[in-house]
């Protein structure tokens, strides 16, 4: 199956630079050469597949997913959207993988040293599969923001961290889900490191549609891939 | 337009950032939660040339960074990738993805236990495909990994080609035999008067 094979380019104009200086660690670890262009052959159509038995229904709920002894504690939300591609069509049957700090803002990862407490009840991790409209759903809680080292008082906004594969190698998508009104937002280097007319992408909408009478608050995120080859069959 | 979100343009890249490892490693950084894939790729019937691929990856201070991820995408010793755009597909079974974390090595070192890929069907010497994520990179780097003992392979590799002369040693790993067998490695630059080719693609 060769039709179709092409894939649109990584849109520098929406991805934020390598080097951005405001947000420090990037000086030494962003790549300073031009990048050399490279035509997509078979590697790069290609990808890993990751289907429906990559994850079951208790993966993509973190509010149980994590639980020892109760509930965790925090505002319980609903987080969903459709994936697509840039050519508009829905991204089907494709892994996306979450992780995120616990209502206090505290991470599970052990590196985390932040001074509010872990939740025995809340692991922070979470995967589901988009079904065969692209559509994925999340129940969890709101993260915490938390401070971080880049300069004084810096705090991060909160977020969610989202990782996608899509259909191809070149699809491949590592991102943050911001929620709407933060004021941290203004003051994030790595927020702002986003090219200014793309960063509303980056922000989820607060839906009343989605959000489940007296149970959680519902937030849609939507997210554009690459548009790649035609999506693979499911095998 | 009011809603950015309705243009349809690409959602942009942000860093994988410091706290990775739970969710997309967690198995190697013994978290309780079961990995999608790490830096085994073989079976005991995999078929092919077993190798191992270790490196780190380097700032631009020259210091080895510890909170690097790294992921592989290669075919397998036949040059096939295991996906339906390789119409041959993988008949050995060959899964060809791998993901690894730098935190947990003494040396920060990503290990990598897979097969020698073979040439694949579009004439390209044996590669494997390379995507670099960590804090302080906003958007992932695209590089590749070529063999010192293909140089015929090399020769005549397009994507090699196209490469500027003085920087091409940066994509080709050095094979050693060690106690355990067949080690490449394969050190990726940031930057610096060694920084690793990186490609748009």
């Amino acid at each position: 199956m060769t039709d179709d094979a092409t894939v649109t380019p990584r849109d520098w104009h929406s991805h934020p630079p390598y080097v951005h200086p405001d947000y420090k660690s990037t000086a030494l670890r962003g790549p300073s050469k031009p990048l050399i262009p490279l035509p997509a052959g078979l590697g790069e159509i290609t990808g890993p597949v990751y289907g429906h038995d990559s994850a079951n229904e208790l993966d993509a709920d973190l509010t149980k997913n994590g639980v020892r002894n109760g509930e965790p504690l925090g505002e319980r939300i609903i987080v969903t959207g459709q994936v697509k591609d840039e050519r508009g069509r829905p991204v089907p049957n494709t892994l996306i993988e979450i992780w995120q700090a616990n209502a206090a803002g505290r991470y599970v990862h052990a590196v985390d040293q932040h001074d509010a407490p872990l939740d025995p009840n809340f692991f922070g991790g979470g995967r589901c599969v988009t079904d065969a409209e692209g559509v994925y759903r999340f129940t969890t809680v709101k993260p915490g923001a938390y401070p971080w080292g880049n300069h004084h008082n810096a705090w991060r906004p909160n977020h969610i961290h989202f990782s996608l594969f899509g259909p191809s190698y070149l699809t491949r998508l590592v991102t943050q889900m911001y929620f709407p009104g933060d004021p941290l937002l203004d003051l994030d280097p790595i927020f702002l490191g986003t090219p200014e007319h793309a960063r509303g992408r980056l922000v989820a909408d607060f839906s009343l549609e989605v959000t489940e009478p007296d149970f959680a608050l519902g937030y849609v995120f939507n997210i554009v891939l690459r548009g790649s080859a035609t999506t693979p069959m499911e095998r | 337009m009011d809603n950015p979100k309705s243009s349809g343009g690409q959602t942009p890249s942000q860093t994988v950032g410091p706290y990775f490892a739970y969710g997309l490693t967690p198995e190697q950084y013994g978290y309780p939660l079961k990995s999608i894939a790490g830096g085994t790729l073989v079976e005991e019937g995999t078929e092919g040339e077993r190798i191992r691929i270790e490196g780190r990856v380097i700032d631009g201070h020259g210091a080895p960074i510890s909170d690097a991820m790294i992921e592989i995408w290669q075919a397998d010793f036949q040059g096939h990738y295991a996906h339906p755009h390789d119409t041959r597909g993988s008949n050995t079974g060959f899964r060809g993805f791998g993901r690894f974390g730098t935190g947990t090595d003494p040396e920060n070192r990503f290990l990598f236990d897979t097969v020698k890929p073979g040439t694949t069907v579009d004439g390209q010497a044996p590669h494997i495909n390379i995507i670099v994520f960590m804090r302080g990179l906003l958007s992932h780097a695209y590089t590749r990994l070529y063999f010192d003992d293909e140089v015929e392979a090399n020769t005549t590799d397009p994507i090699l080609n196209a490469v500027p002369a003085n920087r091409r040693t940066t994509l080709i790993a050095e094979r050693h035999i060690g106690p355990s067998g067949i080690v490449y490695r394969f050190d990726i630059h940031m930057q610096g008067p060694h920084e690793t080719v990186f490609f748009n693609v």
